[in-house]
């Protein structure tokens, strides 16, 4: 059995491959490079990301593998970082590691792996896979604080035949404990924080970096549609923002409620109107290959670091569904994905996802 | 069992050249500049070693000067050169497109220090024209630098001639000599070449060392500050052990250039039909005048990305254009300036010969080769 681990230099991967040695695998490690230092506003003009290739390598000699790194920069470019960019503008917010897995790391990348011969294909993801009456489920990590099964709903049936996360039974102390038993060099390395292409969290700087695109003022209105001030550029805003606003606000705090791109508007109101029941979403995956026939009851997270919260959800098409929670929710945000996990004994499993509209 | 095809990336140290150094490695360790016997021997063999370099060049020791290896030698040249021309007012630089990253980010370098450069591009076989830097040569130029062979797809420039009108318009000519070294006839006596750069490690030499050459007159500018080795050129402790090996590998590699290139050549040749013997392959690069074992193929349909580790894994020592730090997997700039698509130039593969394998070696590599591409077509065609 020939594994290929994708390897960013980090700890979690560096220690998915020990296992997976261990396990008796024949294995490839692999490192992907997606961006420049330019394309993430960096000044340097050698890549951002050598350190980290220094980081994998030294740990794949460490371990004996072969290793490798290839070059994704332009599917990254256009899968990742362009829609990201485009996302902003139409005035949503984005997860783009959710592209990133599902074109990059689970489609790219596994194609690579199918080339070389292997049959796994192994990242660092605290998630599992488990195999249940010939269908294969995702679910999740058993480390509740690093599970990453939200950024994960778009594996297919045959991805996951082929996925192995090592990490997903392990808790994140232990993994960096086996790293310095292991002596790798990057084990005390700080687990990365911010989106990789935009490491110093600037979001609105990116977009106007890959895009080459201008914010333009606009204005502010009420929820009756009055013209309370001017916004800097709807890119600088997402749902829920209370801060930086730059509003007076004499009848109480104002937060984004909408944005709405074909008037260039940014709508504002008090926190109340913020909370809603009813949400609609596409590009739908089912982890099962198949559509639900019926409504049913579930638990749904809207954002990364969220309690699922209880709800039905319909399929309303082959990739759409719609969600009404039992309670309403805070600052449901467009472009950010909805997650479906299971009840009772079933909260761990990942039902599937989709991108909220 | 191993297949190496990567001569153009790094060669094996010859015997002789190891056997040379190792009395440097062991008891003959002293520093040139000291004054007591050991200093004396070190020093000893440091003339030796800078005579025995002259010769094999057809040169005179004074115009040879020891460097830290090809992309250093590339560096000082350029730097000397922009800056003797600055001197006088000469603020224009000519290169080529297809030179290697030691020059083309010296360039880059000189422009943010306001020098104006002008990039020359090839021709679709390879070659830069003689015309073309006639026609770039202006009063202000300071500089041409033009490699002697190509690293990734090993045509041979036509330097003598480039070097002849540089010389009528009174403009100082380099020649990355680095890949072309021991496999092309380098001419130093018709004084038309200014400044070369060799590196040890592509000659049978030792890693980490190598020679830039300069005509007498021309005053280098040192990178390093500090002692007055080399003449004041290139400060700090000489490697000894390095230099000596090198020397002892550049007479060796000039003694058998001509009867290993013949052989290398047929073997390339070889290698060659039996590749372009598959549908969908494409050689880049002219084969005339080419160094002898150096050959680049396009396999469309197959990434050299995937195809690179399938052959390591089978033995196979080859690379996908130029080795440089592995960080950065792009698409060739040669292949690219060749006119080859990104997809295409990401699907090529350079194999570089050497005087180790045989005429069963070569098929054996071919039918390797072949079977890998044919199973990624395969695989990518049942993909779509």
């Amino acid at each position: 059995m020939k594994a290929l681990i994708a390897m960013s230099g980090g700890v979690d991967s560096s220690v998915a491959a020990k296992l997976m040695l261990d396990q008796g695998y024949e294995c490839v490690g692999c490192t992907m490079k997606l961006y420049n230092n330019p394309d993430a506003g960096c000044s340097s003009k050698t890549c951002c990301s050598i350190r980290d290739v220094e980081d994998a390598r030294s740990v794949a000699v460490r371990l004996g593998m072969p290793y490798f790194v290839f070059n994704y920069m332009d599917e990254f470019r256009r899968d990742v970082m362009e829609t990201f960019a485009r996302s902003y503008t139409l005035g949503k917010t984005p997860n783009p590691c959710i592209d990133c897995n599902k074109f990059l790391k689970f489609g790219a990348l596994y194609e690579r792996a199918k080339e070389l011969g292997c049959d796994t294909i192994v990242t660092g993801h605290y998630a599992r896979i488990r195999k249940r009456n010939g269908c294969y489920e995702l679910l999740r990590a058993k480390d509740p604080k690093k599970d990453q099964s939200y950024v994960l709903y778009n594996l297919t049936q045959e991805q996951l035949a082929h996925t192995q996360f090592p990490l997903g039974d392990y808790e994140k102390t232990h993994t960096r404990e086996i790293a310095e038993e292991s002596g790798f060099i990057n084990s005390h390395k700080p687990d990365s924080q911010d989106i990789c292409f935009v490491p110093n969290g600037t979001y609105t700087e990116a977009v106007q970096r890959i895009l080459s695109y201008e914010p333009q003022p606009g204005p502010f209105l009420t929820l009756d549609g009055k013209e309370i001030g001017t916004h800097k550029g709807i890119i600088y805003y997402t749902i829920g923002q209370h801060k930086k606003l730059g509003l007076p606000q004499p009848d109480g705090p104002l937060y984004v409620i909408a944005i709405d791109p074909k008037k260039n508007a940014v709508i504002v109101g008090p926190s109340q109107t913020l909370f809603r029941r009813d949400a609609a979403v596409k590009e739908a995956n089912w982890i099962s290959g198949k559509v639900p026939d019926a409504p049913f009851a579930c638990l749904v997270k809207v954002r990364y670091r969220q309690e699922a919260q209880p709800a039905i959800v319909t399929p309303t098409g082959s990739d759409t569904f719609s969600i009404l929670f039992d309670e309403p929710q805070r600052a449901i945000t467009p472009g950010q994905s909805a997650v479906l996990y299971g009840l009772g004994d079933e909260t761990d499993v990942v039902i599937g996802g989709g991108i909220l509209q | 069992m191993f297949y190496y095809l990567d001569q153009a990336a790094t060669t094996a140290l010859y015997p002789e050249a190891l056997k040379a150094m190792m009395p440097y490695l062991t008891e003959a360790y002293g520093n040139p500049s000291s004054q007591h016997p050991k200093g004396q021997e070190a020093a000893r063999a440091l003339i030796m070693a800078r005579e025995q370099a002259a010769r094999a060049l057809s040169v005179h020791p004074s115009e040879i000067t020891f460097t830290g290896g090809g992309s250093e030698s590339d560096n000082q040249a350029l730097i000397t050169g922009a800056h003797i021309g600055a001197q006088k007012g000469k603020r224009h630089l000519i290169s080529t497109v297809m030179e290697h990253h030691a020059v083309l980010h010296s360039l880059r370098r000189l422009k943010e220090e306001g020098f104006e450069v002008t990039l020359l591009p090839i021709s679709k076989d390879g070659f830069v024209s003689p015309e073309s830097v006639k026609k770039a040569l202006r009063p202000d130029t300071a500089l041409v630098s033009v490699m002697a062979a190509n690293n990734e797809i090993g045509t041979i420039q036509p330097i003598e001639a480039i070097g002849t009108l540089c010389h009528e318009k009174g403009v100082l000519f380099h020649t990355d000599a680095v890949q072309g070294a021991a496999h092309m006839d380098l001419d130093f006596t018709k004084g038309v070449i200014d400044m070369a750069s060799f590196s040890a490690h592509k000659f049978h030499g030792p890693k980490g060392v190598g020679i830039l050459y300069a005509r007498q007159g021309i005053e280098l500018e040192s990178l390093i500050e500090g002692g007055a080795q080399e003449r004041g050129k290139r400060a700090g402790t000489e490697n000894i052990p390095a230099i000596v090996g090198m020397a002892a590998a550049l007479e060796k590699a000039m003694q058998e250039k001509a009867a290993e290139s013949a052989r290398i050549r047929s073997l390339k040749e070889r290698l060659r039909k039996k590749l372009l013997a598959l549908k969908g392959v494409r050689q880049n690069g002219a084969l005339s005048p080419s160094l002898p074992g150096t050959l680049n193929i396009t396999f469309d349909s197959a990434p050299s990305e995937a195809l690179l580790p399938l052959l390591g894994m089978d033995g196979i020592c080859v690379s996908a254009g130029s080795a440089c730090a592995s960080g950065s997997p792009e698409p060739s700039h040669v292949l690219l300036a060749l006119g080859l698509s990104a997809k295409q130039a990401r699907s090529s593969i350079r194999f570089s010969l050497g005087a180790d394998l045989d005429e069963k070696d070569i098929d054996t590599i071919a039918e390797i080769v072949i079977g890998h591409v044919t199973a990624l077509r395969n695989l990518h065609h049942a993909d779509q």
